[in-house]
């Protein structure tokens, strides 16, 4: 099943990989990776989308809450919780098909945010369903590029993640 | 006043107590050793390879329960100590491995003997550092010792980079500290502590089954406490011998792979197991699904919870330092007067009684050939079981295991996560140092032996008088045994031509070197040897090379079905697997 972490950390050098290491060393899945500096300068936030089994992602956090630089580590799926991805698309819009991608654009609540004579470029933001969605829905072949952020996620209501 | 980060590295090891630094000198580390030069608080010892440094260091913790600290220098003396922080992580050993690096402005210019410590060690340590600058080398050196004995321990790597070791600063030693993101836990939940001793007490088919965290967790007593009110059967498994006596009664021996007909059994048929620090490694317990198989319920100690429900999934799960947490049982338990289901009890030692009676340990005894079983018994006689024993790894490890009865923790030194051939005679030199009084002995193999040789040098320049007791029988012999059972004979590169004269290089070392070759001439043999109080003794035993190590625990095979030794082998016959009424499994 697909599971949604969020990881309090050291700001510290060499801290990112050793999450990335325990991945790789124990042959776990990571599907996504973000992570930042939060409002404290010392921390970083990380958000990592995994899938396992029930054991496995049990094993995840203990080892993940193993690691001296960890801070805290909460499974968003244990309550609710929202997630947001941002994807950059650029997309091929000539002729008539400018008028019908920039309605798309509009139908997922994207933004323009780059134009050429030739090329719209898209900012889109949502839960990674609805981006996998858009690019569902475009065609194909007008599609030129995709970057995404991965999945970040946060505990809705008062559940926060804090020291 | 300011003195240099090379001045601060001694300084902080002055102030943990440190005795010992095993270490081989480098460029990257040329300042820290001319500090050392200038001091004479702590003693240095200079190893003839890194990777000895590290072994020594670590069997110095495991005999002691102090912090073992290495020094070794940047690109190959760091690589070279590799395989010493593996083993000691695998076997959670507490240590300090400070390693030089180049100078800062080089790091990542493929500079001379530059390698990424801090990346190469990253999954072999429990946490590592690179210090950048010389105001946070003391801070450091504090957090990596606080760090490796604290919570479950571990080997913490210091990478320090030369021009860090050549800069000034104030010295400043904190006297504690606190790292918000490590908080190990101590105290066990006592609601869990609770729910463990009521199940214990409704348990008709216990069993204790003691971990190296017991021994680590210095809880020995504990264990005893717990194992001897209730009257309870244990097994120490090959990282918790000592931590019960192994000559005690309610001992029934080492489960797993090469562990007792009896301790297996217990472990597969039992119906409550109380583990102590111990990890139900695939050595132990082999297959999950078969091990549970037979119905049982686990109540599972441990400081690290990672290990818990990482192989098994248990019923209670504790996690605290396995000592409190057992004082806190046996409070429990003499508060709510609990008492065990005695007949039941009666009943389940009836059973292992049966199981022990095949004395899975027999061997036949040959008056022309030295069985390596009956070397471990005379060795465990002449030295009144009263030993240190570091041993390499193959057969003669197994058999170490078995025939050596160990009654007190921190006396039985050999690599069990890692495996590592060669960890024997640094492991002897670190566990004399630390126990300058104890008599020490290295049991290894002809090939292992060769594997850190080099050290017999070490052992001369310190006079340190450890007995190595070579089981020679020509062969990678537990390699030998497995293509023996499932190679059809096909020994692949596991013959030792062309084997040195071992008494010979004893004796090039500066040592006694001594060849036994009869039987009756074991005995006088370790006699002798062990008598030269001031000497190293290098005891080249001849034994029968065909000699395998009974019962043993085949890959993919549950622990009731064991290939059992020639005087068994009507019993392992028995169908097992169907049985599931333990009552008739003897
Ligand atoms: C460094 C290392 N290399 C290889 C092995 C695999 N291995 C395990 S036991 C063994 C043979 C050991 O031979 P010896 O030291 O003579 O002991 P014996 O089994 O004959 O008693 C080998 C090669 C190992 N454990 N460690
Ligand atoms: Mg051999």
């Amino acid at each position: 099943m697909r599971h949604i972490l969020s990881i309090l950390l050291e700001n510290e050098a060499g801290a990112l990989s050793r999450v990335v290491g325990l991945f790789s060393a124990r042959a776990y899945n990571i599907d996504s990776l973000t992570v930042a500096t939060t409002e404290d300068p010392t921390l970083s936030r990380m958000t990592i989308v995994t899938h396992g089994s029930e054991d496995v992602i049990e094993q995840i956090t203990k080892q993940l809450n193993k690691l001296i630089e960890v801070v805290k580590v909460i499974d968003l799926n244990e309550s609710e919780h929202i997630e947001r991805e941002m994807m950059l698309i650029k997309v091929r819009s000539t002729g008539k098909e400018r008028e019908e991608m920039k309605r798309m654009a509009d139908i997922f609540r994207g933004r323009i945010i780059d134009v050429t004579d030739k090329t719209y470029t898209i900012e889109l933001t949502g839960t990674s369903e609805k981006l996998n969605a858009f690019i569902e829905a475009v065609d194909r072949t007008a599609i030129l590029e995709t970057v995404r952020t991965g999945a970040s996620g946060i505990g809705r209501g008062e559940r926060i993640l804090k020291i | 006043m300011q003195i240099t980060g090379a001045e601060i590295v001694v300084r902080c090891l002055q102030e943990e107590g440190v005795e010992f630094v095993f270490g081989y000198p480098g460029g990257a580390v040329i300042d820290i050793y001319d500090a050392i030069f200038k001091q004479n608080q702590f003693r240095h010892v200079l190893v003839r390879h890194e990777q000895a440094a590290v072994h020594a260091a670590d069997a110095y913790s495991r005999s002691s329960d102090k912090v073992g600290v290495a020094l070794v220098t940047s690109g190959p003396g760091a690589t070279n100590a590799v395989t010493g922080i593996a083993t000691a992580y695998m076997d959670s050993i507490p240590l300090v491995v400070l390693s030089g690096q180049v100078p800062t402005p080089a790091i990542g210019m493929d500079a001379f003997q530059e390698v990424d410590m801090v990346g190469i060690t990253r999954p072999c340590v429990k946490h590592n550092f690179l210090v950048k600058n010389v105001a946070e080398l003391a801070v450091t050196i504090k957090k990596a010792f606080h760090l490796a004995k604290s919570g479950r321990p571990g080997p913490v790597v210091v990478d320090i980079p030369k021009d860090v070791t050549q800069h000034l600063a104030e010295f400043n030693y904190p006297d504690s500290l606190s790292v918000r993101s490590y908080v190990p836990v101590t105290r066990g939940h006592s609601g869990q502590i609770k729910k463990a001793v009521n199940l214990l007490a409704g348990a008709e088919r216990p069993l204790i089954y003691i971990g190296g965290g017991a021994v680590l967790g210095d809880a020995a007593a504990e264990v005893r406490d717990l194992v001897q009110s209730l009257g309870l059967p244990c097994t120490n498994t090959l990282m918790g011998l000592g931590a019960y006596p192994g000559s005690d009664r309610q001992c029934l021996g080492m489960p797993g792979m090469h562990g007792t007909y009896e301790a297996n059994m217990a472990m597969q048929y039992c119906d409550v197991l109380v583990a102590v620090g111990a990890r139900f490694d695939d050595r132990v317990i082999s297959v999950p699904s078969h091990f549970l198989s037979q119905p049982k319920k686990i109540i599972h100690i441990d400081v690290d919870p990672s290990s818990i429900a990482k192989r098994v999934k248990v019923d209670i799960p504790i996690v605290g330092d396995v000592k409190l947490v057992l004082r806190d049982m046996l409070e429990q338990w003499r508060q709510g007067e609990h008492g065990l289901h005695a007949a039941a009890l009666a009943g389940w030692w009836k059973q292992i009684e049966a199981w022990r009676a095949h004395d899975c340990l027999k061997y036949a005894v040959s008056d022309t050939l030295i069985k390596p079983q009956f070397v471990l018994q005379k060795l465990y006689e002449v030295t009144g079981g009263q030993a240190i024993i570091t041993s390499d790894v193959g057969q003669h490890q197994m058999w170490a295991a078995q025939y050596y009865r160990f009654d007190a923790p921190r006396r039985w030194i050999n690599s069990g996560g890692l495996g590592t051939m060669g960890f024997g005679l640094p492991a002897a030199m670190g566990a004399q140092l630390a126990n300058p009084d104890a008599t020490v002995a290295c049991v290894t193999g002809d090939a292992s032996i060769q594997m850190n040789i080099q050290e017999l040098s070490t052992c001369k320049q310190y006079h340190i008088p450890v007995k190595v007791v070579n089981l020679n029988n020509r062969y990678l012999g537990m390699v030998r045994q497995w293509q023996e059972m499932f190679y059809g004979n096909r020994y692949s590169e596991t013959y030792m031509d062309a084997l040195p004269d071992f008494v010979k290089l004893a004796e090039a070392y500066g040592h006694v070197g001594m060849r036994v070759e009869h039987p009756g001439d074991v005995e006088p043999a370790l006699r002798e040897a062990f008598a030269m109080k001031e000497r190293l003794v290098f005891l080249d035993v001849i034994t029968d090379q065909s000699e395998n190590v009974f019962p043993m625990v085949q890959n993919g095979r549950g622990l009731n079905q064991m290939d059992l030794p020639p005087h068994m082998r009507d019993v392992q016959d028995a169908p097992f697997e169907n049985n599931r009424d333990y009552g008739n499994m003897c």
